[in-house]
């Protein structure tokens, strides 16, 4: 072989090998797009959501045959978490299947943005599970986005709850100092404004650390704290930033159990590259850590045949493992309450769109999916998207991540007006005429 | 007014009240880190010096160096030997890139060779990210990583140890292209390729050198920012923050690259800690170009570059 010809065969071996693959689909089956980013500084948190999202629709596949008897296919598209990329997708795939994309989760803020306005048009529900817009949770406005089961402003108010239960009461957080660290971009700068109205109500002092991508340079940024001497950090992250600011919190000493992580900064690779460093580090989830729930062992023995180590490599357990799973529980459910209502066949964006606005996931339905503990029962409106979710907290002791705290109901009251508020804007400055829930079948 | 005032008189008024504990610390960090920019910007000006060209894909070889390194240590290899055959596959990426890229663009445009390393750099990620996987990987080398207390500053030792290290292969590798023969040499070629080629120097054998020890850097490169943050993808993107040193210093000058990473390492710190407050913070990678272009004013070749005189 000529050394031109295995330049190019290496060559066409490193771009063509993350090919996704290509799923064949027969008139019975229904579509779900997977918009995934396995490659890219993000892909190792791209990669175990995008694991658990497969597993739990190979899942039902296997065990229940599809959803009421309706096999599902899906297809995954790379983002790489980039914006244009992921709107590429989208576009890619919204007619896929018999019936077009059934849903859509962006798994990206800045994705999610953009796919807002598109959906009104193609009529394809989109799906950002505790990420994206937080108004889209008004949904007489957004008619096609959800943000179920919460939103980065409802965990803003959980943290608040939550620090102000550990100095004994919120009234003490008078006069503490709190620093929020984020990622400066518009999903590290969601929950300002609800930590500013919060600070307003409970007296404590609000310092922001922007944290420009990718973070991997932050010294000056802790350099900072050491001068301020917070009493809690909250951290909006993603990403290498993450891995960075548990590594320098450590070098400055400062107290890993007062320094809170969002959903997005508490994986296991945001800890283990730091080692001992993040020990005691704590971060906010809505669902279960680790693989001892009842899933996670239907999908052991149903997809591995028993195999902990084949399961483990494809990061069953992992934190944002069981995010893909419960991001499937919830679009997968909304697809079978719709079928309560068209029929079993494949449905149609605008039926699953009907379906998560019905959807009710009581503890007994959870129980049977095999999702008992795992998650809280949750509820979806016409009028709100969001739900308002319960938050719990986890902390990392070295080795694995341990759900250390009970549920927090948010302030929802707090979260709902500001949601209702920049809804009304939004819908102003898009034209938007609210619906009226009470006329929606 | 009281942004004037945020911006003109509160980060002096700061200084002052910081000075000397915290402002040292402030400084002392800078340089630390500043010392790390330096070892990622002379892995451009090695290559800048020897073939004329900017090397789009020192990132990438510092993510591939790195993904290499701790892949072979999670086989089970150990460290020292993990290191050794990453550094027999840098000189073979190095030779690789001689054989199949450079030797077939003598003479070509510099952006033609530009244009190569842009596709190299995709190649590498790619490449990497098939062999090794995509995941956050651990690197623990065995250096201690506590803070210390320095005259009342924090100082982290890992940090310290890094640029200890770091300052001493930068000594070393100016040293060795000043003054020994193939320093020498390699300054001759990156003058002319054709006039260095007519006196005897073997060019192949210059670039497959020049390569080598960029690659060798990018490794050392990937270990210290590898073992703060883990070995992942983003360590590619480190090599934007060599740019505004490489702006600074000169492309072709070591000691640019060296003195350029500590003004800009400073430069950053200060910048962020009591102007960043100001303007919302997250002033530090823009504030570094600023810093960068405004030495450009005085000195368009940078600090150390070498001034071109062309008659037109």
């Amino acid at each position: 072989m000529s050394v031109k010809k295995l330049g190019l065969l290496l060559t066409a071996a490193a771009v063509g090998l993350p090919a996704v693959p290509v799923t064949a689909m027969a008139a019975g089956e229904m579509f779900i797009p997977l918009l995934v980013y396995r490659t890219g500084p993000y892909a190792p948190n791209g990669i175990p959501a995008a694991n658990g999202m497969v597993d739990y629709l190979k899942l039902l596949n296997a065990r229940d045959g599809g959803i009421n008897g309706v096999k599902i296919v899906f297809e995954e598209c790379e983002t790489k978490y980039n914006t244009k990329l992921g709107v590429e997708c989208y576009e890619k795939m919204k007619k896929k299947g018999p019936t077009g994309a059934a849903i859509v989760n962006p798994f990206s803020t800045g994705i999610t943005y953009q796919l807002i306005p598109k959906a009104f048009v193609d009529k394809v529900p989109i799906h950002s599970m505790g990420y994206g817009r937080t108004a889209a949770g008004d949904g007489r406005v957004f008619k096609w986005a959800f943000t179920a089961p919460t939103s980065y402003w409802s965990q803003a108010t959980a943290f608040i709850k939550y620090v102000g239960e550990q100095e004994g009461g919120l009234d003490k957080l008078k006069g503490k100092k709190i620093t929020l660290v984020y990622h400066n971009s518009a999903y590290g700068k969601e929950p300002i404004p609800t930590l500013k109205i919060l600070s307003e109500k409970h007296g404590y002092d609000l310092k922001l650390l922007a944290v420009d991508h990718p973070g991997q340079e932050q010294k000056s940024t802790w350099l900072q704290i050491r001068r301020q001497k917070p009493d809690y950090i909250f951290m909006w992250g993603w990403g290498v930033m993450n891995q960075v600011a548990i590594r320098e919190a450590a070098a400055i000493r400062f107290p890993m159990d007062k320094f809170i992580g969002v959903w997005w900064s508490g994986s296991e690779s945001d800890v283990r590259p730091a080692g001992e460093a993040a020990k005691g580090y704590k971060a906010a989830n809505f669902h279960g850590v680790g693989p001892g729930y009842d899933i996670h062992q239907q999908i052991l023995k149903t997809l591995y045949k028993g195999d902990v180590a084949a399961a483990k490599k494809n990061n069953w357990g992992e934190v944002l493992y069981n995010r893909g799973l419960t991001n499937m529980v919830y679009d997968t459910e909304a697809i079978r309450t719709a079928m309560g209502k068209f029929g079993n066949k494949p449905m149609t964006g605008e039926q699953v769109r009907w379906g998560m606005e019905n959807l009710n996931l009581t503890q007994d339905k959870l129980t049977k999916l095999g999702f008992k503990d795992f998650m809280q029962a949750h509820r979806i409106t016409c009028e709100d998207h969001e739900g308002g979710g319960p938050v719990i907290f986890q902390q990392w002791d070295g080795k694995q991540w341990k759900l250390i705290s009970k549920w927090y109901k948010p302030m929802y009251d707090i979260v709902r007006e500001q949601v209702e508020k920049e809804a009304a804007k939004y819908a102003k400055e898009n034209n938007i005429t609210p619906r009226d829930c009470s006329k929606e079948g | 007014m009281e942004f004037l005032e945020s911006v003109t008189i509160t980060p002096f008024v700061q200084i002052a009240a910081d000075f000397p504990v915290f402002f040292g610390e402030v400084v002392f960090n800078g340089l630390l880190t500043g010392v790390l920019y330096s070892l990622v910007a002379l892995g451009f000006v090695l290559i800048f010096k020897a073939s004329g060209v900017f090397n789009f894909a020192q990132g990438a070889m510092v993510l591939f160096a790195a993904l290499t390194l701790v892949g072979l240590i999670e086989l089970g290899l150990p460290v020292w030997l993990g290191f050794i055959i990453t550094v027999g596959a840098m000189v073979a990426l190095a030779y690789l890139v001689e054989l199949l890229v450079l030797r077939h663009l003598i003479n070509q445009p510099d952006i033609i060779l530009f244009m190569s390393t842009i596709g190299l750099t995709f190649f590498l990620e790619g490449f990497g990210e098939t062999l090794w996987g995509s995941n956050v990987k651990k690197l623990d080398i065995g250096v201690p990583d506590v803070p210390l207390d320095i005259a009342g500053m924090l100082v982290n030792s890992f940090d310290l140890i890094a640029a200890l290290a770091c300052a001493l292969l930068v000594a070393g590798l100016a040293f060795f292209f000043q003054y020994t023969p193939t320093g020498r040499a390699l300054r001759a070629v990156a003058d002319d390729h054709q006039a260095a080629l007519a006196v005897g120097i073997p060019l192949k054998k210059i670039w497959i050198i020049v390569w080598s020890v960029a690659g060798i850097v990018a490794l050392v490169a990937g270990i210290v920012w590898g073992a703060k943050s883990g070995v992942q993808f983003s360590l590619s993107l480190i090599a934007l923050k060599a740019l505004p040193v490489l702006i600074l210093g000169g492309f072709t000058s070591v000691p640019g690259a060296i003195v350029g990473g500590l003004i800009i390492g400073v430069g950053e710190k200060i910048a962020e800690v009591y102007w960043g407050p100001a303007v919302g913070g997250a002033i530090e990678n823009w504030f570094a170009y600023v810093l960068a272009l405004a030495f450009l004013f005085v000195r368009p070749q940078g600090l150390f570059g070498e001034r071109i005189i062309e008659r037109v």
